[in-house]
Parts: C-alpha cells; structure tokens; sequence
C-alpha cells in the first residue's frame, strides 16, 4: 500500500514533468497501470474546511499562539502496549515486503542487462554455500515480517467487522498474534 | 578530535534562525539539570515518593521545557494524583500550573500524562511503589499553553464541525416530545458518557501526526452518538461529511484510544461501527 503509493505518485509526477523522451514514453502507462492498484472513490481531502492548514490564516490567534508554544512530547514518552507497537510494526513490516518485492522486482527484471546473475538457480546454489546457522538466520528475518503482517492483518480484518474489539480481546489477540509469528516464522526457516 | 572541534566551530557560525526554531520542541531538559523540591518538614515515618512534572512556563518562551521533581510524603497527601498535584501547588510551588474542576472524573480537565499513559488526574491512583518515579507530562502532541495545561482549541473546533445536536425536519407525532423506543435509546450507551477530556484522542498516534484534518476519536465517537440516535435526521448528511480520505479514514485501528479511556468507553468501536455503515449501505 505505502510502498505502491509511492511508486504511483512518482510516475505520475515523472508523467506530469516530461523531461526526456524515453521518460515521458515510458511514465504515463506507468502512472495508469500502477493506479489499478488501489482505486480511490472518496475525495482525497477532508471535508472540514476550516482545519486544512493552508485554510488557517497565519495572522491568526492560534497560529500566532502556536509559533511560541512548545509541542508537549509523545512518542517517546507514551507506555509501549500491545495496542500501538503491533501498528507501528504491522506498517513497518507492510513497507519492507512490499517495498522488498519492488527491489527485487526491478533488480531482477534489469540484472540481465547489467550482467548480474540472480536466476533461481544461481541464488539457490549460492544459498546452499552458507553455513547452516546463516541459512536459518536469514530465512527467520525474512519470514518474520511476512508472518507478522499475515497474522495482524487477518485481526484487521476482524476489527474492520466489529468483532474483537474490547480492550480484553485486543490483548489477548494481540498476543496471540506475537506468539503466532515467532512460531510460524521459526517453523518456516527451521523446516521448509 | 581537532577535526572535529574546527567543523563543529564552523557550524556553530550559522545561528540566524528565529529564536522560537532555535528550540527543539518535543523533547525535555532531564530532571537532572532542573531544581528539586522536597517536602519542608519530614517525619520520621514519612513514605516518601518522587513526582516529575513537566514544566514549561510562556513568560520564558525560549526556554526548553524541563522536567521538575517533587517529593511528598504520601502519608499526608490524598490517595489521588490530583491530591499530589494540589498538595505540590498549595504548599510547595504555587507557579505549578494545570486544570481542574470536580476531582471525581465528570469534568474532563485534569486530563494529563500519567505515567505514561493518559488519564484523568482525579481517576488515577498514586501507585504505592515509592521507590519508583511518577512522571506527568500534559495530554501528548499538544500545544503547551503553561505546565500541564494543554491548548484544546483545535479539538473543540472539530466537535464543533460534527453538528453535536439533533437535526430534525420533521416536528414531534404528538406535538410535544421526540421519542424513542428502548431498544434505540439503548444503541446510545456508552456513546453519550463521553466527557471530551481528549485522552483518546491524545493518545492516538494518528491524530498526533494528522490533527489539522482527522477527526480523532473522541469526536468520532461523539459523531457515531448522532449517527446512532434514531431521532436524528440528518444521517445521511452526517456520513457525507466523514467520507473522505482525512476526517475518518485516518484511523489506522491501533486501538490506543479503547486502551486509554478513563471512562472506559470505546472509541474504537465506535469507529468501527462508521465505518462498516459506510461501506454496507
């Protein structure tokens, strides 16, 4: 989602510019293919007018106010719980998988070219070269995003109906879901 | 290392900007570098605990906001935050500055960071453990008006933009009075005992960082209230006005605000509930 938003606005800016020719052939079906990715209906803005920043007049009270008033802290002093680390880490592991198949994507759709080697045999024998301790390594760092945004997501899509949603139920569930991905993700570098 | 100290000489050149981007904002100066203030007379059988308490004072704008700590005898404080508060500011700093009112969580003002969690100060036992620090910092992501006293202004002004009263066309069956069956005046629960004293939305991490355009879930919840109400009218227009990419959407499920009430409501659902009206219509 992040990750595909933000190929999708660089294409569309790449189309909007038009700087070379190969680009400007290049972005604009970009920009349209990749928009089929998430297909927006509701109005990109908020509906409330007076709180849009550039609607708040910089003369004004508040905003004069604000100029000389500290922001109070957060992040770093709010108790970590079960219910914001998980999010934090459910959009942390959301960039890194589908930012990973992006990389990995274009590496291998461009490595022909540059001479680089990244068939799947080639990486499959040159994985098998690593010690045993670095194979499981790898494969449990790997596996552990994709179990984690797995697992999260289906409470996701739980929440979305209503359900689960008591102050008891999320932390059961959340923990649930912790214990669920280091098992499954040590199961998948362990065994398959 | 004399490197170093050449470029950092370099650097320290460049100071044009404004005084008030000179200060960083989130941060504090620690306790260690700010006074203490300890309880005037101490008896032998005091039980001793330490409070520290953010302090940033608007007659002094460029000076960092620092933490300051109190240490009271709890033998001769109430069982409350809010005691310890009033006790600091009645016997031992009279410029500690925060709101209150009714000391029995009806009010919604003494609304602070207590412990790292968000809470009313009047609702919020002082945990026994005195070998341990209590730390108070206002509502997070604020605007400091003075110490503990948060600027709500913005959120207001967003319960403002939810209509928060009944809209209604059509005048009463009978002439006298809007009337509900029971079973809908019970879909009301634990809607209309929300007290606005902006804990959850406070809490909420997407409201730190989106507050000029989400809603945030308190007024979310007060919006679902007029949502729910079989009285109202305006439903239609009510969701219209939530259906775009900030006023709602903005909430990521992270759940902070259920976590936080000190009423125990839940925002959450509340939410969850628009949201599935929204897309099941």
């Amino acid at each position: 989602m992040f990750t595909s938003r933000a190929l999708q606005t660089s294409a569309r800016r790449l189309a909007a510019q038009r700087t070379s020719i190969a680009v400007s052939k290049f972005a604009p079906p970009v920009a349209v293919a990749t928009n089929t990715h998430y297909l927006q209906s509701r109005p990109n803005t908020s509906s409330v007018e007076q709180y849009k920043p550039e609607n708040a007049r910089a003369d004004s009270l508040i905003a004069k106010q604000r100029r000389n008033r500290p922001v109070s802290p957060h992040l770093s002093i709010y108790r970590p719980q079960i219910t914001w680390i998980p999010s934090m880490f459910n959009r942390l592991t959301g960039i890194i998988l589908s930012g990973g198949l992006y990389v990995f994507g274009l590496g291998y759709l461009v490595a022909p070219a540059l001479g680089i080697h990244m068939e799947s045999a080639v990486l499959a024998a040159s994985f098998a070269a690593w010690p045993l301790a670095a194979k499981v390594a790898t494969k449990f760092l790997i596996a552990l995003p994709f179990t984690f945004h797995s697992f999260n997501g289906i409470r996701h899509l739980i929440w979305d109906f209503g359900k689960q949603i008591t102050n008891k139920q999320v932390q059961v569930t959340g923990w649930t879901v912790v214990g669920l991905t280091f098992a499954s993700a040590g199961y998948l570098a362990a065994f398959v | 290392m004399a490197a170093l100290r050449t470029t950092s000489r370099l650097a320290r050149g460049f100071k044009v900007s404004p005084a008030s981007l000179r200060r960083s904002y989130a941060t504090v100066q620690p306790a260690s570098k700010t006074p203490k203030t300890k309880e005037p007379a101490l008896d032998k059988e005091a039980k001793t605990k330490t409070f520290q308490i953010y302090r940033w004072n608007p007659d002094e704008p460029t000076q960092k906001p620092k933490m300051q700590s109190y240490t009271l005898d709890l033998n001769k404080t109430g069982p409350m935050m809010l005691d310890a508060l009033i006790r600091i500011k009645n016997e031992m700093d009279p410029t500690l500055t925060f709101r209150r009112s009714c000391r029995e969580g009806i009010c919604g003002s003494c609304a602070m960071n207590i412990d790292g969690v968000n809470t009313l100060a009047c609702l919020c036992r002082i945990p026994t453990d005195t070998a341990k620090e209590s730390r108070i910092y206002p509502l997070p992501h604020t605007y400091v008006v003075k110490d503990l006293v948060p600027d709500l202004t913005q959120f207001y002004k967003q319960y403002r933009s939810i209509k928060p009263y009944l809209q209604r066309d059509t005048p009463p069956p009978d002439g006298r009075e809007y009337r509900q069956s029971k079973e809908d005046r019970k879909k009301l629960d634990g809607l209309y005992e929300c007290i606005l004293c902006a804990c959850c939305s406070t809490s909420c991490p997407s409201y730190w960082w989106n507050s000029e355009q989400y809603l945030g879930p308190a007024v979310l919840l007060q919006s679902y209230r007029w949502i729910a109400d079989s009285r109202d009218e305006r439903t239609e227009a009510r969701k219209d006005a939530l259906n775009n990419s900030m006023s709602l959407y903005r909430c990521h499920t992270i759940l902070n605000c259920s976590r936080t009430c000190p009423k125990g409501l839940n925002p959450a659902l509340a939410i969850a509930e628009i949201k599935k009206s929204m897309a099941f219509t």
